[in-house]
């Protein structure tokens, strides 16, 4: 917590965790997709559910989703403007178990085609955490550039990802390794304290072993 | 941030002798690495978008649920034409407080001090501060750090959300922030800041949180106008070399403490209080009907 975080944020009210909150969970939701949604399942539990209406909590997310930020004033508008980009929004009211009462379940389709099932909640003054992503659990909250890496559960491929950023000279902050099972497949977060060059990113994903690459960058976030 | 109590930072403005304000800025200075024009910007750039808030409140809004809006408009309208017994400064404290609040539950761009739903106190109190003395937008950034390493602490020491600690956390909170912020620019030293803020929180122990259908609006509107105006009385109660009994530091201990015996009936679910009465409760079904 900083001086800013007490004078400010400048955010689009009325909740700073069922509003500003919720535009976040739709804004890393949306970066970690990597293209524009097309298609948005919203499946709203507990708080966000009785009291998202109000809340703005709706219009929050779909919001992030396309990409505004916690203090952009087209926020109370964003479903006319979900309408308007012919992205498709659907809610639902669902029980995600024993969770965060502030959380939601997105299913989301990309424009092409890539799709992302991701359950994040708020926890407070606007800070959130991703829990699950694509059926398998996470914990980071996209306060730091952040890789994920979808891999075959096999030995050697935590060393491969090291190295390539020890190379890039990043310093890795947190790192997180989760599977399904033993043996399938498995996902690694890493939060950095640098961004990771494009093209770095490109030679990650062709590394052998790995099926898949995701990148949450901060400079995107300012532009 | 380095400091845990209001005491370390009076300590070091002796030790380095430099103002209040100053030794927050330092401190956010190293703690966010950032350069000192940098962090001046930042917080000028806090108190510009508090000023555009407060100028573009929309007279016409009410919220989704309805429940509130446009009071803020009715109160300016009884300013301009009625004999009104708070006289200018608090009437137009009043006026502002109400807006601000309005605005933040019909979705307009607030600036949140410490909280969203606090985020009218502060604003006014400054905002009215300058109409009236005419102070320098570089003395009001300078308030903003005093208010802003009060909040610091207080959330240090205990809490600044309703739902851990009740209103008095957040609305409190806020006024002491504001006392403290005022104290200063009424060309009070540390010792008058510290006593404004202390007696501003203690003034507002016990406020819980209990917002009609757990929505920012009843009685959260409103309840920044008190911490506005109670932030506007224990300012000139410090400045008139009126002292807290109890030293700020041991008042936040107090709020901290208070707040975890409050019942979570009281914490911002919407059980409790307001949200339990007939009419907070009628008016919630009607929401969910709706
Ligand atoms: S009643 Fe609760 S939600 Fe409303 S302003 Fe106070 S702390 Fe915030």
């Amino acid at each position: 917590m900083n001086l800013f975080d007490i004078i400010g944020p400048v955010m689009v009210g009325p909740s700073s965790s069922h509003t500003a909150g919720a535009v976040r969970i739709g804004y890393v939701a949306r970066l970690l997709l990597g293209e524009p949604v097309k298609k948005a399942d919203i499946c709203l539990h507990g708080s966000f559910q009785a009291t998202g209406r109000g809340h703005g909590t709706d219009r929050a997310l779909v919001a992030g989703l396309l990409g505004m930020q916690t203090d952009d004033e087209r926020i109370p508008v964003s479903l006319e403007a979900a309408e308007k980009e012919g992205m498709e929004v659907d809610f639902w009211a669902v029980e995600l178990g024993d969770v965060h009462p502030n959380s939601v379940k997105l299913l989301l389709t990309g424009t092409h085609g890539k799709r992302l099932e991701l359950v994040a909640a708020s926890l407070g003054g606007g800070r959130i955490r991703v829990c699950e992503l694509n059926g398998l659990t996470a914990n980071f909250g996209g306060e730091y550039p952040t890789l994920i890496v979808n891999n075959q559960d096999k030995p050697g491929i935590v060393n491969e990802v090291t190295a390539a950023l020890a190379q890039e000279d990043i310093n890795i902050a947190a790192m997180q390794l989760y599977r399904s099972k033993r043996g399938s497949s498995a996902v690694m977060i890493l939060e950095c304290d640098g961004e990771i060059p494009k093209e770095a990113l490109g030679r990650l994903g062709g590394l052998p072993g790995i099926l898949d690459v995701a990148y949450l960058s901060l400079k995107e976030a300012e532009e | 941030m380095g400091f845990h109590s209001l005491e370390e930072i009076v300590a070091k403005t002796k030790e380095e002798n430099k103002p209040f304000w100053e030794v927050l800025l330092e401190d956010d200075m190293s703690d966010r690495m950032a350069a000192r024009e940098e962090s001046l910007e930042k917080m000028n750039h806090m108190y510009q978008m508090m000023k555009k808030a407060d100028g573009d409140y929309d007279p016409r809004l009410t919220s989704a649920s309805g429940l509130v809006g446009q009071d803020g408009e009715r109160m300016q309208e009884y300013l301009r034409n009625k004999r009104h017994m708070s006289g200018d400064f608090i009437g137009q404290v009043t006026a502002r407080a109400l807006k601000m609040g309005e605005s933040n539950a019909c979705m307009k761009r607030i600036v949140a001090a410490p909280t969203a739903g606090s985020c009218g106190v502060i604003p006014a109190v400054f905002l009215t501060y300058q109409d009236t003395y005419h102070s320098s937008d570089s003395e009001m950034v300078k308030a903003l750090y005093v208010a802003a390493g009060i909040g610091m602490v207080i959330a240090e020491r205990a809490f600044i959300a309703g739902a851990t600690g009740g209103c008095q956390a957040e609305i409190g909170s806020a006024s002491a922030m504001a006392a403290g912020g005022l104290a200063f620019l009424a060309g009070g030293k540390e010792e008058e800041i510290l006593h404004a803020a202390a007696m501003a929180l203690k003034n507002l122990l016990g406020l819980v949180c209990d917002p009609v259908a757990g929505l920012v609006e009843v009685p959260c509107v409103k309840r920044n106008v008190i911490g506005a105006v109670n932030a506007v009385t224990s300012a000139d109660m410090a400045m008139a070399g009126i002292k807290s009994k109890i030293p700020a530091d041991q008042v936040i201990d107090a709020m901290r403490s208070v707040g975890i015996t409050m019942p979570s009936a009281l914490k911002e679910t919407g059980e409790g209080g307001l949200a339990a009465t007939p009419a907070g409760t009628k008016a919630a079904e009607k929401l969910k009907k709706a």
